[in-house]
């Protein structure tokens, strides 16, 4: 089977704000369903013990996760991901990002805040009896169920499956190789091709 | 030509309502699913809780059931205080119950077989005296205790179980014997029972301290007005 020469020529996938809040976010949700499922699992929970500490955890990581991502907005590219957002909302649009991956994003960036308010309501509801929501847990239950499988889902293409998994150094190094790009983004490459013919630099 | 119209927000939008809303139908929704899920439920033992149990404790681990250490004492204002071991207490007359278990968080577990013995006939065999008004109850989980007013403990399907499903109580569900009250919320049921004293007057248990409510109807305390 002939195989494509690489090319060397390297374009510029993510900046660098855009991996920062990719990374913050994936770090958190790898703690917060761990320590989570360390809560929610019986079986898990008969071996961890130490529900106060998992709490703990469960509970400031979530807090870091939000002033993480705040700061980065506050001190990062806020062009950058304007742009990445105005990519995302024109969602039919194959470019940089295909259609699923813009879906993938939409829905993590709405399950985000649906897991923070149902987080809260179960955080304050303790707190005061009056505030606590009975469907706030199942919501938190199942958002945490759904958002699993994607998360299966999202580590098969970016580790595992060999057409896509080339996608990971974007988000790690920031670039991707032109021929991945072509055979995976068609669309974008030719957008950077057009922008370059203008004058303009990748 | 690609289609550039703005499909995203709205995409995001009606996720964000759709599981905001769920904050109104979300445990309808469960209710209708729960015979499914708790049979998945039971399928796969304690290593889902869908549908089914969640474990909750209020210290670090849950307490080990030790048969050679442990003993329920009953004591307080009773004729004759016991200290009873596990055999004696296996060997004390049954009672059967089929309930559903009611959490005050909203989840519940349909037909759960408990096996135990009545509080009421235990409560006999340490005769009560005439000052006592309720009853407390202390789990090996420190500081976890709850308690009933005499009256209460005296309800025919209060029960100490042994057994659940027809096996014997497991750890995460209070080994060796844990207070089964079907109709109050869990909180009541205290776990891991070690100690039953009787009382001249109720005291402040674990989560009434904590805002909880002292009787624990279902459907009719701690906020729920549902029959």
């Amino acid at each position: 089977m002939a195989t494509t020469p690489r090319s060397r020529n390297r374009l510029a996938r993510w900046t660098r704000t855009e991996r920062a809040v990719h990374w913050v976010h994936a770090t958190a949700f790898c703690i917060l369903l761990g320590s989570g499922l360390c809560l929610y699992l019986p079986s898990l929970a008969e071996i961890v013990g130490r529900r106060p500490l998992l709490k703990h955890i469960h509970l400031y990581t979530a807090l870091a996760w939000a002033i993480a991502l705040l700061l980065i907005v506050a001190v990062g590219d806020r062009r950058a991901l304007l742009r990445t957002a105005r990519e995302v909302d024109r969602l039919a649009v194959e470019g940089r990002m295909n259609r699923r991956q813009k879906l993938n994003i939409i829905v993590t960036a709405a399950f985000a805040i649906l897991f923070a308010v149902s987080g809260f309501d179960l955080w304050y509801g303790e707190r005061d009896t009056q505030f606590r929501f009975t469907n706030a847990l199942l919501i938190h239950d199942w958002l945490m169920y759904i958002a699993f499988f994607i998360f299966v889902g999202h580590l098969y293409y970016a580790l595992i499956l060999p057409s896509t998994r080339h996608a990971l150094s974007g988000m790690t190094r920031g670039w991707v190789r032109e021929d991945w790009a072509q055979k995976r983004h068609p669309a974008w490459v030719e957008e950077l091709r057009a922008t370059n013919e203008k004058g303009s630099d990748l | 030509m690609p289609d550039e119209r703005r499909y995203g927000r709205g995409a995001f939008l009606v996720l964000l309502g759709g599981g905001a809303s769920a904050f109104l139908w979300a445990s309808k929704v469960s209710g209708v699913l729960s015979p499914f899920t708790s049979s998945v439920s039971q399928l796969f033992g304690n290593l889902f809780p869908v549908g089914g149990w969640r474990i909750y404790t209020i210290s670090g681990s849950m307490p080990i059931f030790d048969e050679r250490a442990w003993r329920l004492d009953v004591v307080g204002l009773v004729g004759k205080p016991r200290s009873f071991t596990y055999q004696e207490l296996a060997a004390l007359p049954r009672t059967h119950e089929i309930r559903t278990f009611h959490c005050v968080t909203g989840w519940t577990v349909h037909n759960v077989r408990w096996s135990g013995v009545r509080l009421s006939d235990l409560l006999d065999l340490v005769e009560p005296q005439a000052s006592a008004k309720a009853v407390r109850f202390t789990s090996l989980e420190q500081p976890y205790n709850d308690s009933l007013t005499l009256e209460q403990a005296r309800l025919h399907d209060v029960m100490l179980a042994l057994e659940m499903d027809g096996r014997p109580l497991s750890r995460p569900h209070g080994s060796p014997v844990r207070v089964v009250i079907p109709e109050m919320y869990g909180y009541k049921g205290v776990k891991w029972l070690t100690k039953i004293e009787l009382l001249d007057s109720q005291p402040i248990g674990y989560w009434e301290g904590l805002g909880y409510d002292q009787d624990a109807w279902v459907g009719r305390s701690n906020g729920y007005h549902s029959a």
